[in-house]
């Protein structure tokens, strides 16, 4: 059910991206509504044990893992993540591959560093000589 | 009897050269140095004159001093300490890249050969990359990256021996102009060209690893060397 503006609703089976803690980075899915404060989260196929979290701890993802019973233990839970393939699809989304993204640069070797800056600059030649090209042929 | 007092918990009554002036330190020698104590003989045996005298007597080696000064002067505690030479970083090996921070070759990235007796890290360019010749480095004013490049060992003649400059050369050296430089001698020349067409060799082998050794390490805007990987 949309509630006005928002799209992401705090609900059984709604997968989360954790953002504090030794679990910071990793997903989740909610498993049951505690209070207005926190939810049970489970991650059985991410290795997030099952505890509360807050909510101003998380943020939700627009994936939900559907049909998910309330409550649900954590064999149940992983068997319901599998059968969605929860973890994959996130993996595919524009969000996952950004933070991937970065993650990737921050890790970079001096070396890699100097390799980067060399091959961008022999694709910015590439490029910039099939712009030329391309212009003479359209003049 | 105390010299001094606290006008406030923390802030003396008077300044450290105000108490060294009220004590009279300036009167009270710092320090005297203990002599190393010598394998002497605590006793000798003196010939004595006179018939009744028993011909020899014992007595002490040095004679017992009349006058002790009227105030000791102290004496410095001995030092437990000792110096170690600095062990290597675990991040840097024979073969590693690392990154020179200070001296007239600072921003280049050169090559560890190993480290020497003394704690300083053997480096070279090698000279034909970056003009860096095989030279001695301390430690801490390296980054090390995590770049390796696969090199036998090193020849043993390189040690700190071999970087000793003798008299002469170094007269000449302070003599010689600005401009002018003293020219290397033939053998170390012939050492830097044998250390690196072994180097050469193994850096041909990674594409791009050629330019990175002979390009310069800088900073530009917005990175940070606390939040790098190197």
């Amino acid at each position: 059910m949309v509630q006005g503006a928002f799209t992401r609703q705090v609900q059984v089976g709604r997968i989360v991206l954790l953002n504090n803690g030794p679990v910071a980075g990793k997903l989740a899915v909610i498993v049951e509504i505690i209070d207005h404060n926190r939810a049970l989260i489970d991650g059985p196929t991410t290795g997030v044990s099952r505890q509360p979290f807050a909510y101003k701890d998380m943020t939700l993802t627009p994936l939900v893992v559907k049909d998910l019973p309330r409550g649900a233990g954590q064999k149940t839970v992983k068997k319901f993540l599998e059968k969605a393939d929860a973890v994959a699809k996130w993996e595919q989304s524009a969000w996952a591959k950004k933070i991937a993204s970065r993650d990737a640069r921050a890790g970079l070797s001096d070396f890699d560093r100097f390799k980067v800056q060399k091959l961008k600059a022999q694709r910015r030649f590439a490029l910039g000589g099939a712009l030329a090209q391309a212009k003479k042929q359209a003049a | 009897m105390s010299r001094n007092s606290f006008l406030v918990p923390g802030v003396s009554r008077y300044s450290r050269t105000a108490v060294y002036r009220k004590k009279a330190l300036y009167k009270i020698k710092k320090y005297e140095t203990a002599a190393a104590p010598k394998d002497v003989a605590t006793d000798k045996v003196v010939e004595v004159k006179g018939a009744k005298n028993g011909g020899k007597r014992t007595i002490p080696a040095n004679k017992a001093s009349r006058f002790y000064p009227a105030e000791d002067i102290r004496q410095p505690k001995k030092s437990r300490k000792s110096v170690k030479t600095a062990p290597l970083r675990g991040s840097i090996s024979a073969g590693s890249v690392v990154i020179l921070l200070a001296g007239r070759h600072r921003g280049k990235r050169v090559v560890v050969l190993k480290q020497l007796d003394s704690g300083l890290l053997l480096v070279t360019g090698p000279f034909r990359v970056n003009g860096v010749p095989i030279r001695r480095v301390d430690q801490a004013y390296v980054i090390a990256t995590s770049t390796k490049i696969e090199i036998p060992e090193v020849d043993a003649k390189f040690n700190d021996a071999y970087f000793k400059k003798n008299k002469d050369v170094k007269e000449k050296e302070f003599l010689a102009k600005k401009e002018s430089k003293v020219a290397t001698s033939e053998s170390k020349v012939a050492d830097q060209k044998a250390v690196d067409k072994v180097i050469l060799e193994a850096v041909a082998k990674t594409p791009f690893l050629r330019q990175y050794l002979g390009a310069k390490f800088s900073l530009s805007k917005g990175q940070f060397p606390h939040n790098m990987q190197f």
